[in-house]
């Protein structure tokens, strides 16, 4: 069992600009408008490095910095764990199709790009943090373990850590691989759960088994089609809770096993025990 | 903190299929390095295994038909790996094993057949081309979690060149928050135009093999493996004493001018493992063979060790095997704990001038206690990892 603190979030999806503009509908205080902005250009990078990044990369360094600035940590101030499921397919996009010719021409920065981990690479190179900074990529499953890795970061570094989770559609032909439901990103400042701690915690527990007691969709329905369709978006019903200050249970589908996720709204006991 | 120990372990690269032939390998100084000649690529030098075209899959696996599974295959069924998992199997619960597993590129060679024939009217891909098999990240860790027969969960980290490294520190994790008891902990890369011709138009590619801390060195070579090991708490056998990790937080594919991100990994794995410098017998660098991460780590060694504990890379016999070099590595760590061996850099005529660590050219024998392995990637991502003997 892992138990964290929630310090801070950042929130960004259609309709979703940002957590604190957001909090109001994850509430149900505000009606659901689906609008999509794109995120903005990263601030925190050179001219030059800005130029280099897409959608992807915009979007978790949008969410990983609102996340930190809620949280009071400077951008770059603790460890930080990304996760996509597709990662930057523009990027990825762009050299198949490069390498499908005769006579490719890779160029060098989309190449040194493609990584995986590139959005973590600019986090790091924007902050200027020499802390580490981590990538995972688990299809449908990346929200869940994302969130098992960075809770189990927190408590055994004892160190809050960055969770930054991310996807954004596939370009043609790709997006036929893994159809993807519109931009959704969101971050979490998490910490090691203590005694008497502020605001929400969230205790963790694996099970090897599908079928679980918990919800897995937002309480919303407007909400329900983007947690459907976007890996990141699965953390929807988790968000809420935490927005609500409410204490709920859920469950992130990871492969054939499950994550449960018991969220409540101080430090008081799990939401149900057990 | 106590360590954690290494129950079983397996190693696939071009030099040996295996912990015995890589180990005869490395004794003897033979080195994988070919004539690249893969699709279609005639670049440099790479470290291949033989065999993989015409590898199959076993029916109930066939989803995840790609080459970087058929080389994961290949190392699970190698090293009694397989049966040793099995065994932790029957005595923790299929439940309670984790899969932590790294990879850069993971299945994307299928990906790059798959855009060869497109529909020529429409661009789309071919029907029968499976992405969530080969190309996706998490291909990797489902095939080795459905292979091992196991549910707990998996994750596959994907840090560029640091991937498989990285792996350990979050296996480490999951077993010392008690949601796992054994972890399989490794990762796979094989080779695809994507890296040979990145590489290439990096103008990183050395013409020959490469020859990492050689004053004439002038690149890399690409290699491919696969490997992992079975991490538990307790038990007997090679022991886990402490990893670091950190960023560059300065470029995405140069190395930091001052290494400053390697000095902190490497003095973060000893502070965690409770060391002082002189206390490592070796450390396995990262040692690519570029110009400039060689000279950057020799800078960091000279930070953290001075001139005193031997180094070399090994990259020379396996070439750069990119998100598996961590654990292709740490299962070199773990033969020179065995055997006592340091392998000097293969190839190399003449050391670098400007370098000040205490490179090593030449196989030395000895006691061998500790070692450090470093992997570093594009990213600025950074981790280095302490191995112990068996006690």
């Amino acid at each position: 069992m892992i138990r964290v603190a929630v310090l801070g979030a950042g929130l960004w999806g259609p309709g979703l600009p940002g957590w604190s503009d957001s909090v109001p509908v994850l509430r149900g205080e505000r009606p659901y408008a689906e609008v999509a902005v794109p995120p903005p250009p990263p601030a925190m990078l050179s001219p030059t490095e800005r130029r280099r990044t897409g959608l992807a990369v915009r979007l978790a360094l949008t969410v990983a910095a609102e996340a930190s600035h809620a949280a009071g940590i400077a951008p770059g101030g603790c460890r930080s764990i990304f996760a996509t499921a597709n990662g930057d397919g523009a990027v990825i996009n762009a050299l198949l199709g490069t390498l499908a010719e005769a006579e490719p021409q890779v160029s060098p920065t989309l190449f040194h790009n493609s990584v995986h981990n590139a959005a973590a690479g600019y986090w790091s190179i924007g902050t200027g943090s020499q802390l580490s900074a981590s990538c995972l990529g688990c299809h449908d499953a990346t929200f869940g373990a994302a969130l098992l890795a960075a809770g189990a970061e927190a408590v055994v570094e004892q160190a809050p850590v960055l969770l930054c989770v991310y996807d954004a559609p596939l370009p043609f032909p790709l997006d036929a691989t893994h159809p993807t439901r519109d931009t959704f990103g969101f971050a979490l400042v998490l910490a090691p759960a203590a005694d008497g701690g502020r605001g929400p915690h969230l205790t963790l527990r694996y099970a090897g088994e599908p079928a679980g007691s918990g919800e897995r969709m937002p309480r919303l329905p407007a909400l329900r089609p983007l947690a459907a369709g976007n890996a990141a978006a699965r953390s929807l019903r988790m968000l809420e809770a935490i927005a609500r200050g409410e204490a709920d249970r859920m469950h992130a589908e990871m492969l054939d096993g499950r994550l449960e996720i018991d969220v409540a709204p101080c430090s008081t006991a799990p939401a149900s025990a057990g | 903190m106590s360590s954690l120990t290494i129950t079983a372990c397996t190693v696939v690269s071009a030099i040996g299929r295996g912990l015995h032939a890589t180990f005869d390998a490395l004794r003897d100084r033979r080195s994988g390095l070919v004539p690249c000649d893969f699709g279609g690529v005639t670049i440099g030098y790479v470290g291949r295994v033989p065999g993989l075209e015409s590898r199959v899959l076993p029916a109930p696996l066939a989803f995840f038909d790609c080459r970087n599974n058929r080389l994961a295959q290949l190392a699970l069924e190698t090293d009694g790996f397989a049966e040793a998992v099995a065994r932790a199997r029957s005595r923790y619960g299929d439940d309670r094993i984790g899969v932590v597993v790294g990879t850069s590129t993971s299945g994307i060679l299928s990906s790059e057949e798959a855009y060869r024939r497109r529909d020529a009217a429409t661009g789309a891909l071919p029907r029968d081309f499976n992405a969530e098999g080969s190309h996706d990240m998490y291909s990797l860790g489902c095939f080795v979690r459905a292979a091992l027969g196991l549910r707990g969960p998996a994750l596959v980290v994907s840090t560029a060149c640091a991937s498989s490294g990285r792996a350990f520190v979050d296996a480490d994790h999951l077993l010392r928050t008690g949601i796992c008891d054994a972890v399989v902990v490794g990762g796979a890369d094989t080779l695809c135009r994507m890296t040979l011709r990145g590489f290439a138009a990096l103008e990183l590619i050395s013409p020959v093999p490469c020859r990492p801390c050689d004053a004439e060195r002038s690149g890399l070579s690409i290699g491919e493996a696969a490997g992992f090991m079975l991490l538990e708490r307790d038990g007997a056998g090679p022991r886990l004493l402490g990893y670091g990790v950190s960023s560059d937080g300065h470029h995405m594919s140069a190395p930091h001018p001052e290494a400053a991100g390697a000095i902190a990994a490497m003095r973060g794995a000893l502070s965690r493992a409770g060391l002082r410098p002189a206390a490592i017998d070796y450390v396995n660098l990262h040692g690519t063979g570029t110009r400039a991460n060689d000279a950057m780590e020799d800078r960091a060694m000279q930070a953290v060790f001075g001139a005193a504990t031997p180094c070399s890379s090994t990259k020379g016999w396996s070439g750069h095997t990119l998100g598996a070099a961590g654990v292709l590595e740490a299962a070199v760590a773990l033969l020179c704990l065995r055997h006592g061996l340091v392998p000097g850099c293969l190839g190399v005529e003449t050391v670098d001038q400007a370098f000040g660590a205490r490179i090593v050219t030449a196989n030395a024998g000895g006691p061998v206690r500790r070692v450090m392995s470093n992997s570093f990637g594009f990213g600025g991502s950074n981790c280095s990892l302490i191995f112990g003997a068996a006690s």
